[in-house]
């Protein structure tokens, strides 16, 4: 695969099989995919088409069967269980339909929680926190307990949580969950500014209206990747074709 | 909908001349719907025709505007009092298109399907672009426009995903396996079709 040098996310001939023999399931078979920086890339599947399996593999926490994976130039492959545990700490960003919040911590201390681990400073780990909760919208509830906190709020501070420091890939599945139509947007909205900040983004969607947010939506089928959508075009083109 | 009811609900907002017809309607539809003057006078000449629109003594630029009467507001009324009836929409080329596709020789339905799920698609991309730069309170009309094409899309991409489990379920046209043992039929058809995909 070339041109690939500035790639954040880079899946090569990735496979992955689960069991062995006439049992085996191939979850992924022969993946590759390269996500730059500024690039929403949708991943859209059936259930069991592999898209869970795609992103676990992006995020390191899972290993390919075969293939590569690399986070910045990083093959995940030649990192030991610490310097996987650090990339994904530092520059990786994970989104997920459960949030996973300790209730015992503030929203403050839940986003600072992954620098407070990478050895940050208490309090940089609280102002880098801070930022990335006005980041989301809610620089006023820092304080607040997620029991305190409406489910749009939770996912929000689960947002800052995945987004605070300098993550440079962003990584979520299913993120809108449950959440009403307009809550959910907002939530893909916030992705869809970090990415243009320079992030690179993986969405796992079965909605069509959430890959929608993505400047590049590729369909898994049984493992494969079968299709990619053509790049966007001018609005203008958009209309005119609008009426058919 | 019609232009009519379009062109009477902005004369509500008070009178108009035709240019500024047309301006605010395309307006209200985030250019959705371009509308030519030509249009627009027809439309206005036929509202005048059928008493829901008067003219107006010409401005000193030479416009003319015109202004609702209480007969087209009371029509104006009705059509938002009234649902839109499905049957007064075109019908769906598309669900057309599949339902010959399985019955023509020599057509690959699983292609068509997926061609038109990529289509809509990269059309549901490109308006949601629109709406995220679309986000001034005044956009809103023009944003909710936008949202029905973005649920109509979805629900045009679903149906692609049903028509495509159904495929994989019940594959007419397509030649079936070597006696397939019994109850391993599902298992087959997945497993060509994903060796069709993989071929391609």
């Amino acid at each position: 695969m070339s041109g690939a040098d500035d790639a954040v996310l880079e899946l090569r001939a990735v496979h992955r099989t689960h069991g062995a023999g006439p049992a085996a399931v191939h979850a992924l078979r022969g993946v590759s995919l390269v996500v730059r920086p500024g690039e929403l890339v949708a991943v859209m599947g059936p259930s069991g088409s592999g898209k869970s399996t795609l992103l676990a593999l992006a995020g390191g926490l899972d290993r390919p069967t075969r293939g590569e994976v690399r986070v910045e130039g990083q093959p995940l492959g030649a990192l030991d269980r610490r310097g996987l545990a650090q990339l994904r700490r530092r520059r990786i960003g994970y989104i997920f339909q459960q949030l996973n919040l300790l209730g015992s911590l503030s929203a403050v201390e839940n986003v600072a929680l992954p620098l407070e681990l990478d050895g940050a400073g208490g309090r940089r780990a609280r102002s880098a926190a801070l930022a990335a909760l006005a980041e989301v919208g809610l620089p006023a509830l820092g304080d607040r307990f997620p029991d305190q906190l409406s489910g749009g709020q939770q996912q929000r501070v689960a947002i800052a949580r995945a987004l605070v420091g300098d993550r440079r890939l962003v990584l979520a599945d299913e993120p809108t969950g449950a959440l009403d139509s307009q809550t959910g947007e907002a939530v893909l909205h916030l992705l869809r500014r970090r990415v243009d900040a320079g992030a690179a983004g993986v969405l796992v969607t079965h909605e069509a209206r959430h890959a929608g947010w993505a400047d590049r939506v590729v369909f898994l089928r049984d493992g494969v990747l079968v299709d990619t959508t053509a790049p966007l075009g001018s609005v203008e083109q958009l209309l005119s074709g609008s009426d058919r | 909908m019609s232009i009519r009811h379009g062109l009477l609900a902005l004369l509500e907002r008070g009178q108009m001349y035709g240019y500024q017809l047309r301006a605010a309607f395309e307006e209200s539809t985030g250019s959705t719907w371009p509308l030519n003057i030509g249009q627009v006078y027809t439309t206005l000449s036929r509202l005048e025709r059928d008493g829901l629109v008067r003219p107006l003594p010409e401005s000193e630029a030479g416009q003319r505007p015109y202004e609702i009467t209480d007969a087209g507001r009371a029509d104006l009324a009705l059509w938002f009092a009234t649902p839109i009836s499905r049957t007064d929409r075109p019908r769906d080329e598309l669900a057309i298109k599949l339902a010959l596709a399985l019955t023509t020789p020599g057509v690959d339905v699983r292609s068509v399907v997926q061609a038109q799920r990529s289509a809509t698609m990269r059309a549901l991309q490109e308006l949601t672009r629109l709406k995220y730069r679309s986000d001034r309170p005044e956009d809103l009309p023009w944003r909710l426009v936008l949202d029905s094409m973005v649920f109509q899309a979805e629900a045009e991409v679903r149906w692609l995903d049903h028509c495509e489990t159904s495929l994989v379920r019940h594959q007419p046209g397509v030649p079936a396996p070597p006696a397939p043992r019994p109850g391993d039929a599902d298992a087959s058809d997945a497993a060509r079709w994903a060796d069709e995909e993989a071929r391609r």
